[in-house]
Order: C-alpha cells, then sequence, then structure tokens
C-alpha cells in the first residue's frame, strides 16, 4: 500500500511528466488558455492514460516479449493507443453521451499525444507489474492535469499583465511555464 | 535473415489486421442513430459557424432545431431562403426574418481625425486601445488596426485610410466584429435602415470638434428634424431608434458635421460642404 502511494505521488509531483519530464508539451501550452478546457484536457488524459496502461501491458508481456520484438515497442503501442482511443471514442458517444461531451475534442487529440506513450513506456522501463502500472499512470495523469491546472492560472495572470512588449504572448508565457516547472524541483527529494 | 525481417512484419501485419477489424466491428456496434432532419437542417444552413444564432455553430443550432423546438429564424446569414427551407423541411410556417448588415459607427478616417502620437506596439486595436486609448485623437473613435477585419468569416471588412469599411454585400450580419471591436463603434441593424449616427463620441461638442471634423456635437438639430421622433440625443451623441425610423433621410440633410448618414454612402465629409463651410 505505502509502495503504492510512493509511487503515485511521485508521478505526480516529483517526476511531473510536463514540469519534469517534459512530455506532453504540446497540449500543456495549447489548452491551458482557459480553465475548464485545462481540467477537460487533464481528465481525458488521466483517463486514456490508465485505460492504455492496462491495454498495453498485456500487448507487451503476451506477444512482444516473447516474440523478442521488445525493441519495437513504441511503434507497437502508438497502434494500440489510436486503436483503443478510437473504440473508446465510439463508446462513449453511443453509451455515454455526457461524458463524451465533457471529453469533446479533446479524446482524438491525445492519440497521438507523447505523456500516453510515455506512460506506458516507463511503466515497462521500470519493470512494475500491472497494478503498479495502472497506479503510475494515474499519478502521471493528475499531474499533468494539475500542471494545466496551475499553468492555466498562471497564465491568465500574466496576459493580463502589462509586460515589456518584447516578452509579450509566447515568450512570456515560456517563461512563465520555465518558473513553474523549477518550483516542481523541490519536489525532487520528496522520496528517496 | 527471416527472424529479424519477416518474423516482425508478420506480427505487426497481424496486429495491424485485427486493429482494423476490431474498429470496423466496433463501428457497426456502436453507431449512433442520429434523427436525419438534424443532417439535413445542418446541410441547409450555411456552415460558416459564425454564432450568431446563440449556438455554437451550425451543427449545434439544427441540432437545437429538432430537439428543443428552437425557432427557424435565428440564422441571420442564412436570411429568408434558408428559413423557409428549414420551416419547410419541419413542417412549420414561415417566419419574418430581415437580413442583417453591420455598421461602424464613426467616420474618423485620416482625413478626419489626426494622431497624437505614432503607436509601436502590437498592431491590434485590442492593444492599440490599452494604450492611452490608442493613437487616434478621439478616443472613442475607430482604431484602425482591423480586429474586426481579422475576424470577419466573409472578408467584408477592409480598413481603408485608417477607418474600417463595412461592404454591405458581403456582410452577413453574424455579429462577430461587434465583439472584436475594443470601442464597442459596430452594431447590427436591418438591412432596410439606411440612416446611421457615424460617430460614437460621447464628448461634449467643443472636444468633439477639436480631433474630428466629422464627429457628432449633440446639437440636436437632428431631433428637431425628424417627424417621428426617432432620434434622442443622449450624452452629446445622437441615437436613432430603428423601432421608429423610416430611413427619410431629413436628419442626414440637417446634420452641420455630416455625422447622419446612409451607412451605403458613408463616405468622408464630401469636398464642396467642407468649402462652403469654409467660405
Amino acid at each position: 500500500m505505502k509502495e503504492m502511494l510512493v509511487i503515485l505521488l511521485s508521478a505526480m509531483l516529483v517526476d511531473n511528466f510536463v514540469l519534469s519530464k517534459f512530455m506532453g508539451i504540446c497540449a500543456f501550452l495549447g489548452v491551458s488558455k482557459k480553465l475548464d478546457s485545462a481540467a477537460g484536457m487533464g481528465a481525458a488524459v488521466t483517463f486514456v492514460m490508465i485505460c492504455a496502461t492496462i491495454v498495453t501491458y498485456p500487448i507487451y508481456t503476451l506477444i512482444l516479449v516473447p516474440m523478442g520484438l521488445t525493441y519495437l515497442k513504441t511503434v507497437a503501442f502508438i497502434l494500440i493507443i489510436a486503436l483503443f482511443v478510437q473504440i473508446v471514442e465510439m463508446f462513449l458517444k453511443k453509451k455515454v453521451p455526457p461524458l463524451y461531451k465533457a471529453l469533446g475534442v479533446f479524446l482524438p487529440l491525445i492519440t497521438t499525444n507523447c505523456a500516453v506513450l510515455g506512460a506506458t513506456i516507463l511503466n515497462i522501463d521500470n519493470s512494475y507489474d500491472l497494478g503498479q502500472s495502472v497506479v503510475n499512470s494515474l499519478g502521471a495523469g493528475l499531474g499533468f492535469t494539475l500542471a494545466l491546472l496551475i499553468f492555466s492560472g498562471v497564465r491568465q495572470r500574466v496576459n493580463a499583465s502589462d509586460s515589456p512588449a518584447m516578452f509579450k504572448g509566447v515568450p512570456a508565457t515560456l517563461i512563465a511555464a520555465s518558473i513553474v516547472s523549477v518550483s516542481f524541483m523541490g519536489f525532487a527529494g520528496l522520496f528517496n | 535473415m527471416v527472424t529479424t525481417y519477416v518474423i516482425p512484419a508478420l506480427v505487426f501485419g497481424a496486429i495491424g489486421l485485427v486493429a482494423g477489424v476490431l474498429l470496423t466491428v466496433c463501428s457497426k456496434v456502436f453507431e449512433v442513430k442520429t434523427d436525419e432532419r438534424i443532417e439535413a437542417v445542418n446541410e441547409i444552413l450555411p456552415q460558416i459557424n459564425c454564432g450568431a444564432c446563440g449556438f455554437s455553430g451550425c451543427s449545434d443550432y439544427a441540432n437545437a432545431i429538432i430537439r428543443n423546438g428552437v425557432p427557424t429564424n435565428l440564422c441571420k446569414p442564412g436570411g429568408k431562403d434558408c428559413e423557409a427551407k428549414i420551416s419547410a423541411l419541419m413542417g412549420l410556417e414561415n417566419m419574418d426574418i430581415t437580413a442583417q448588415v453591420a455598421v461602424v459607427r464613426c467616420n474618423g478616417n485620416c482625413n478626419n481625425t489626426s494622431n497624437k502620437f505614432k503607436f509601436d506596439g502590437i498592431q491590434s486595436c485590442k492593444a492599440a486601445e490599452r494604450f492611452y486609448s490608442g493613437s487616434t485623437s478621439c478616443s472613442h473613435g475607430c482604431l484602425g488596426y482591423g480586429d474586426c477585419a481579422a475576424v470577419c468569416p466573409q472578408d467584408a471588412i477592409t480598413v481603408v485610410d485608417g477607418l474600417a469599411r463595412v461592404d454591405k454585400a458581403k456582410c452577413i450580419g453574424c455579429g462577430l466584429c461587434v465583439k472584436a471591436c475594443p470601442n464597442r463603434l459596430i452594431v447590427v441593424h436591418d438591412i432596410t435602415n439606411h440612416v446611421d449616427v457615424c460617430c460614437s463620441s460621447t464628448e461634449l461638442g467643443k472636444i468633439v470638434r477639436s480631433v474630428c471634423k466629422t464627429g457628432c456635437i449633440g446639437c440636436k438639430k437632428c431631433e428637431k428634424s425628424c417627424e417621428f421622433g426617432a432620434i434622442t440625443v443622449e450624452n452629446n451623441l445622437a441615437r436613432i431608434d430603428y423601432s421608429k425610423c423610416t430611413s427619410c433621410g431629413k436628419c442626414a440633410d440637417a446634420c452641420p458635421v455630416h455625422a447622419i448618414q446612409s451607412c451605403g454612402v458613408s463616405a468622408p465629409v464630401p469636398k464642396a460642404a467642407e468649402e462652403k463651410k469654409e467660405a
């Protein structure tokens, strides 16, 4: 139990996907303009990360390892995740329309998100079992959501403030992102 | 050779095949049946997704018409044709709809106003407006950086001599430009109204006169000239009540600064009039 908690929190804070591993930056910068879209994207990413882990884990252990094709896991995982996201989208549209509406355009956007692929591959690299993998993905997804929510707040303040002309827009956003990232380094010594 | 190249290719071919079959099966199993009228209504709508109807895009409006019985006359860009087709499809009676057009309530082009300073910042009206209300001498007037032109889905707005101009033939009355203008200069009204107050300045006449040759000075001549009581001057600015206005044009003749004009011909102050005044 304690081990699971450590995995969850370290994936969320210490190894935050966006702010420490710098994965999923495109989504981080693209969707963090508004708080509600940031929350929607975060929820969608968390959901897909967990499900992708559950799907890719057996593919890896049951097909790629026995065949000696582990070096092709990136290709295999992209294929599986893309397939999976499409099926989930169809399923939600039919069975859970409110959730489909809430996740909206974010679901297809995630198909090729590097954070999702990163989460599944890191689970394999850390040689986690299925339970640990799922917890790690949950932590990664929550960390992603947290980063997006925090940054959407920061960004609104940055946009409203009167920054020098040469920093206005993207430069100010990137500098703000780096400062938020530095602040997350404070979590580095949390677990030993 | 076989183990290095063929086996991986076969395995991935198999995975791809299974994935393809799975997707096909799922698309059949999870097929969502939609009301075909929604699709039909959506096809009638102009598909410019301007949001003037109050819904997020044409398909959302089509959905609302079918599901919630929303009136069929909300699509301003589609106009009469579009409304008639939808009503026919739904078996409803036709509803009234008048084509709308956007009007820029300012005449301050570079002939009529001057610049307070040279603005070197981000070349947009929003940015200019936040910097000492823009560089044009009138703080209520058109800033001329074309934020409205940028959002126009029909390219109906052009900035001529530092003043936004609407091409009535192209304008569909969607109202996106209304929201884009930081000075709230643009209004959308029925295309049948031909007279507009081409000024938005609420300053005293003396101040307006000092910054713009053709701004409304609040002299109330138009108010007196109107037989229908359609014009009132509030806060030193004439306002037309379009429910009473008959577009007779008497106010336009009475206005000493040519602030009231037909928006079709709202050009800079005619030269003849200018000379007459000076003489």
